[in-house]
């Protein structure tokens, strides 16, 4: 890989809602421009994108509500282009130029 | 990586994996699926009759908005003949509920059902925000969490509906399944499994629609047909989260998905062994409609009512006193349940010892759950908690008049 692609970026849409929205800014939709491959050279993941949130996104100081033990915190579901991620991966799979990514809570009341 | 194709229509996309069964399932046919499930639930416990009037309670939630679709759908699909209203509960607190009442009367239109808010004010003639004039800040919850308990009843009786469904879904039960197996509490998780609480006597029946669905389906589900609700402002707080009842749940779903559903199973037969209930609610299972003893449980229409909402206070508050009332009732009842067995004579099944939260001895049925003597609410006292309450505050105001 030339050093051309590995300051590249991936464009993609994430979004939050059921709650979530409050971590990030009380924004539903976000732009994301997502480094093309981890501090390791290797593409970028779905687990990638999420260090990177916490990283980069998030506003709130209370990152445990996101993610615990350095996985999405269990009860957040993760769509991937409106599949569920368990049909996608998880958190191997690989992001794609304008994937749309999005967070849900299921934790709040109703 | 090909996407997946849906097990059912083998043409479309699949977005689903259900928990329950790993199928992969296409959008429609996953809002088909679950409807269909919610239509069977209903169906084999016979909750409801034709003509039959039903409230709603509804929070502007996630799961009471699914609750509302969901039976509005299967009303008009399956002629059920309902006259479903929206009820929901207006604490007094300024500016708390203002936007969960607004997602509320938006739902109204979407599904063209008329919406009653009934304030604390109309129910007990004191908002939240005048008992915290009167008594400061320190001890309102108490106050908030009583009133709230019999909001729904109260204001179902106001409107002459005799019928009140919620929204608790299978990891609502599941986690009050667990937190009474812990408890080693097993007269009362027999009655939290039940779908309907409530009998013939009760003037007001309540239950749960949405007892067997998962809410990650519900989430999905209020997902991809766009509902409208509201998440309320984050109110769970993570250090009473990890290690509770809700996050176990959680995490267990996360193992293995099917935990939850099992959990809500085990808990029906553990109940089974309770003498005194027929806690079963589907009739494939070989019981008629199933209608637990009326206990006050846990259903506030606000959202916040179960253990997941441990950061508020109000809550947390709620459930303490809950749990002092439940488990004094609950000694009577088993009392009750064996003494009457015994008259019987009938069961040749031998009594099992149930234990309960309190392991003080029982002694021979003192009262038999009855109905606050000033309110009519079911209680185990002659005056209920609320109408206490509302004794003390009445007075308060008085004093404060002269
Ligand atoms: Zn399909
Ligand atoms: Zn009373």
């Amino acid at each position: 890989m030339s050093g051309a692609t590995e300051t590249a970026e991936i464009p993609i849409t994430v979004d939050f809602s059921g709650g979530l929205e409050m971590l990030f800014d009380n924004q539903r939709r976000h732009s994301v421009s997502l480094p093309a491959v981890d501090a390791n050279g290797k593409p970028a993941t779905i687990a990638f994108l999420i260090d990177y949130l916490c990283k980069n996104l998030m506003q709130d100081p209370r990152a445990e509500l996101f993610v615990l033990d350095n996985h999405i915190r269990p009860g957040i579901l993760v769509l991937v282009n409106d599949a569920d991620w368990e049909l996608e991966g998880e958190e191997a799979y690989e992001i794609q130029p304008r994937d749309n990514i999005l967070f849900v809570s299921t934790l709040h009341g109703g | 990586m090909a996407p997946v194709l849906c097990a059912n229509c083998k043409t479309e996309r699949a977005l689903i994996k259900r928990p329950k069964n790993h199928a992969k399932l296409c959008k429609a046919c996953f809002i088909t699926v679950f409807e269909d499930e919610v239509h069977h639930t209903i169906t084999s416990s016979q909750l409801f009759y034709p003509g039959e009037k039903v409230a709603i309670g509804a929070s502007g939630g996630k799961d009471s908005t699914v609750l509302a679709s969901v039976l509005k759908t299967l009303n008009e699909r399956h002629g059920y003949g309902l006259e479903l209203v929206l009820l929901s509960i207006d604490e007094g607190i300024k500016g708390y509920r203002d936007d969960s009442l607004e997602t509320v009367k938006r739902n109204a239109v979407q599904y063209d059902m008329p919406l009653t808010v009934v304030g604390y004010d109309e129910l007990y003639g004191w908002t939240m925000d005048q008992v915290v004039e009167t008594i400061g800040k320190k001890g309102n919850c108490t106050y908030c969490g009583v009133f709230r308990r019999q909001a729904l009843d109260r204001g179902a009786k106001m409107l002459g509906i005799k019928h009140v469904v919620t929204g608790h879904n299978a990891d609502d039960v599941a986690e009050t399944v667990l937190m009474n197996l812990l408890r080693g509490d097993l007269a009362r998780l027999s009655r939290s499994t039940s779908i309907v609480t409530g009998d013939d006597q009760s003037e007001v029946k309540r239950s749960k629609p949405l007892k067997y669905s998962y809410e990650k389906e519900i989430v999905l589900y209020a997902h991809h047909k766009k509902l409208d609700y509201f998440s309320t402002e984050c109110i769970y707080s993570p250090e009473a989260f990890r290690g509770s009842a809700r996050g176990l749940i959680k995490q267990l779903e996360r193992v293995r998905p099917t935990a939850i559903l099992d959990i809500v199973r085990s808990g029906e037969d553990m109940a089974r062994l309770v003498p005194g209930d027929s806690p079963s609610s589907c009739a494939c299972k070989g019981q008629n409609t199933a209608s637990s003893a009326p206990v006050e449980d846990d259903i506030g229409g606000c959202g916040s009512s179960s253990g997941r909402t441990p950061g508020n206070e109000m809550a947390a508050m709620d459930k303490q006193l809950r749990e002092n009332e439940a488990h004094e009732e609950l000694e009577i009842d088993v009392a009750k349940a064996m003494s009457e067995r015994k008259l019987n004579g009938s069961e040749k099944q031998r009594d099992l010892p149930i234990r309960n939260g309190n392991s003080a001895s029982k002694g021979v049925a003192r009262q038999v759950r009855g109905n606050c003597k000033r309110c009519g609410y079911m209680s185990s006292q002659d005056i209920c908690q609320a109408c206490m309450l509302l004794e003390g505050l009445n007075k308060n105001r008085a004093q404060i008049q002269i």
